[in-house]
């Protein structure tokens, strides 16, 4: 069995905010936007490199996503930054019609998505994003699992001529891949190869995941652990092949199992390879105030919940 | 020696006897130093302050800089301002009903709910924990006595407070709403077309103040987007417009909201811009954004504490 290390926690949002200074230098063309929290998004460096290309709008999203769009006629490639919620919910038509229908090339970079936003409680924490996104004709959405990923996306998704919609985190996790890594948008990643289950997992069930699978290893179970970072456009291939293989399947998300990762799965298993799944998500509930661990471990969203999930699907085949 | 059940009954009589003992307490003190009403609620603003700092440094999150700057006017609101129940109702009928846009400053809303026997004040250690009813932000579902609708996500309130103004008067109820939005906050757009349709639409049994303490995440508001003139842009809208210069001053607050409130009933909406100080009662939390959503460390605390010493008793 393959081991991964956590080579030193570090939260996905600096892996925006170090890819971003990064094209700063690299790519003219990039511009950034912020909607008052600089800090929390950690685009400082770029603010202070590059004044002239960063826009402060002040607390005001909508505005943001409309400029946003309108600064990708010129040339531009804009970044726009705020919390996960802010990203989506609150400016939902400006991003339907300004952005997807319209075919602009907005990254739409996303912070403190989910659960483990912590303390802040539900208004926050939003658990129904990638759903929102997903369901938008030709947005791509991204949802990265550790820092290293996170700015490897930051750089691919400046090359990438679209409207994205990248997802990640408050919290330091584990930094487990590769450093030199190549982003490729919609490639499933093979973290595991094994025999008896597939867990694919996206976001910081990634690490859980890899956890899970070396507890399933000690019981004698061979768990194929595949990270789906691009939840659309969905790697139907990876995961085709991989459920015609292990027979059974298990998704998990830090997301609502309504319109996440698993639903996307699923779709693609009925369509061509009717197989048992699990889902490890939340299951169409808000949030609440807490620490990380303390809510992944309430809402069934750790390697605990992957392996019980693991042992349930396979007992179905 | 005690046994363990002898322990806890007696801890279990103390707890039932110490709320009493604290009132007789509190009304012999008052008695003996002829406390006046303004004396008073000057004293639970300086336990508000405690418990907001209190809260913060025990879960190291949340927001002390707009709760502090904003205590003076929670206490006025709720011990005389408002026209309000004991018992808390949903539908608020009959009586007052407040709304907190700027969600974030829910350390000070819980600590003058909780003073004004909403909840009990013990509950203010639940602070932002797990399977808490204090929320990081205030919340209605978890069922917490004294909230009406969720906040948190800004630029909501003013419309929120507009419906429940509207449905007062089909209720020919003739109690006013109040709101208080965050000046940073009114940057969301939402808020502007709330502010075109209460004027447009004569609703004048709404009081919206702004706490105006200059201050946001990023900055402070002129250097993250500057609004210039606020008051004149509410005018603009139709608004009636009135300044509480010293927004962390009990007596003007008293003396600027009972203005605002004979205000109301005249065909205007009712903005009141109350001038306060962020951080306002600690001196190395005032005249900074620094603050907004930092809770400070035990060192910090004591300093802060010491600051503002114990007058109702801690929670
Ligand atoms: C819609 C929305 N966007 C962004 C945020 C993040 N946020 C929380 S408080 C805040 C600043 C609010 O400024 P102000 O209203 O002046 O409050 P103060 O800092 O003075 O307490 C921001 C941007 C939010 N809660 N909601
Ligand atoms: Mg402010």
């Amino acid at each position: 069995m393959k081991k991964y290390t956590n080579t030193g926690s570090k939260d996905t949002r600096s892996g925006f905010g170090d890819g971003l200074t990064q094209l700063g230098q690299t790519n003219e063309n990039v511009v950034a936007l912020c909607a008052d929290l600089i800090g929390s998004l950690k685009m400082d460096d770029f603010k202070k490199n590059h004044p002239e290309r960063f826009f402060q709008v002040g607390i005001a999203e909508a505005n943001m996503i409309g400029m946003a769009a309108g600064m990708t006629i010129g040339g531009k490639i804009p970044f726009t930054g705020t919390f996960a919620n802010f990203s989506t919910g609150r400016v939902y038509d400006q991003i339907r019609q300004s952005v997807a229908y319209s075919g602009k090339n907005v990254k739409i970079c996303a912070s403190h998505a989910g659960i483990t936003l912590g303390e802040d409680g539900a208004t926050h924490q939003i658990l129904e994003d990638i759903g929102l996104m997903k369901m938008l004709p030709g947005m791509t959405v991204i949802n990265t699992c550790d820092y290293n990923q996170t700015k490897a996306a930051t750089l691919a998704i400046a090359d990438y001529d679209g409207p994205v919609y990248l997802r990640f985190g408050r919290p330091k996790v584990a930094n487990f891949t590769p450093e030199d890594q190549t982003f490729e948008i919609g490639k499933a990643v093979h973290l595991q190869e094994g025999t008896d289950v597939t867990i694919v997992a996206t976001g910081h069930l990634v690490w859980e995941a890899l956890l899970a699978a070396e507890t399933l290893n000690e019981q004698g179970i061979s768990a194929e652990v595949i990270n789906i970072h691009t939840i659309k456009p969905l790697d139907a291939k990876a995961i085709i092949a991989s459920a015609n293989k292990t027979k059974c399947i298990v998704t998990a998300e830090e997301h609502n199992y309504l319109g996440g990762l698993g639903e996307s799965v699923a779709r693609v298993l009925a369509e061509n390879a009717p197989t048992p799944q699990e889902f490890v998500a939340t299951k169409d509930t808000f949030g609440e105030s807490g620490t990380p661990a303390q809510l992944m471990e309430k809402y069934g969203l750790n390697a605990d919940a992957i392996v019980k999930a693991s042992l349930k699907v396979i007992a179905r085949k | 020696m005690l046994t363990k059940t002898n322990k806890s009954l007696i801890t279990a009589i103390y707890s039932i006897l110490l709320p009493f003992y604290n009132t007789v307490l509190l009304q012999l003190k008052n008695q003996s130093t002829n406390m006046s009403d303004i004396q008073k609620l000057e004293a639970l603003v300086i336990q508000v302050r405690r418990d907001i700092l209190r809260q913060v440094h025990k879960v190291n999150s949340g927001h002390p800089g707009g709760s502090l700057g904003c205590a003076e006017f929670f206490v006025a609101l709720y011990q005389e301002v408002m026209d309000r129940k004991e018992e808390f109702s949903m539908d608020g009928k009959d009586e007052d009903l407040f709304f907190l846009s700027n969600g974030h400053i829910s350390p000070v809303f819980y600590s003058v709910l909780a003073r004004s026997g909403y909840f009990p004040v013990e509950e203010l250690n639940t602070f932002r924990l797990l399977n808490s009813r204090l929320q990081g932000h205030p919340t209605t579902h978890e069922g917490l006595p004294g909230i009406r609708m969720a906040s948190g996500s800004l630029g909501q309130g003013i419309s929120v407070a507009i419906g429940a103004a509207q449905v007062k008067k089909l209720n020919n109820d003739n109690h006013l709403v109040y709101v208080l939005c965050g000046d940073g906050e009114l940057q969301e757009g939402q808020n502007w077309e709330a502010i075109m349709y209460a004027a447009g639409n004569k609703v004048d049994n709404l009081i919206v103040s702004i706490d105006l303490n200059g201050q946001q995440i990023d900055g402070s508001t002129d250097t993250v987007l500057p609004m210039g003139n606020i008051q004149g842009k509410f005018e603009a809208f139709g608004w009636d417009v009135i300044n509480i210069e010293k927004g962390n001053d009990l007596e003007a607050i008293l003396s600027g909201m009972k203005t605002a409130k004979a205000k109301t009933g005249n065909g205007k909406p009712i903005c009141v811009l109350l001038h306060t100080v962020m951080g306002n009662g600690v001196d190395f939390m005032m005249h900074t954004h620094a603050w907004h959503g930092k809770a400070p460390n035990d060192e910090q605390l004591e300093d802060a504490l010491s600051q503002n010493p114990e007058t109702l008793g801690d929670y």
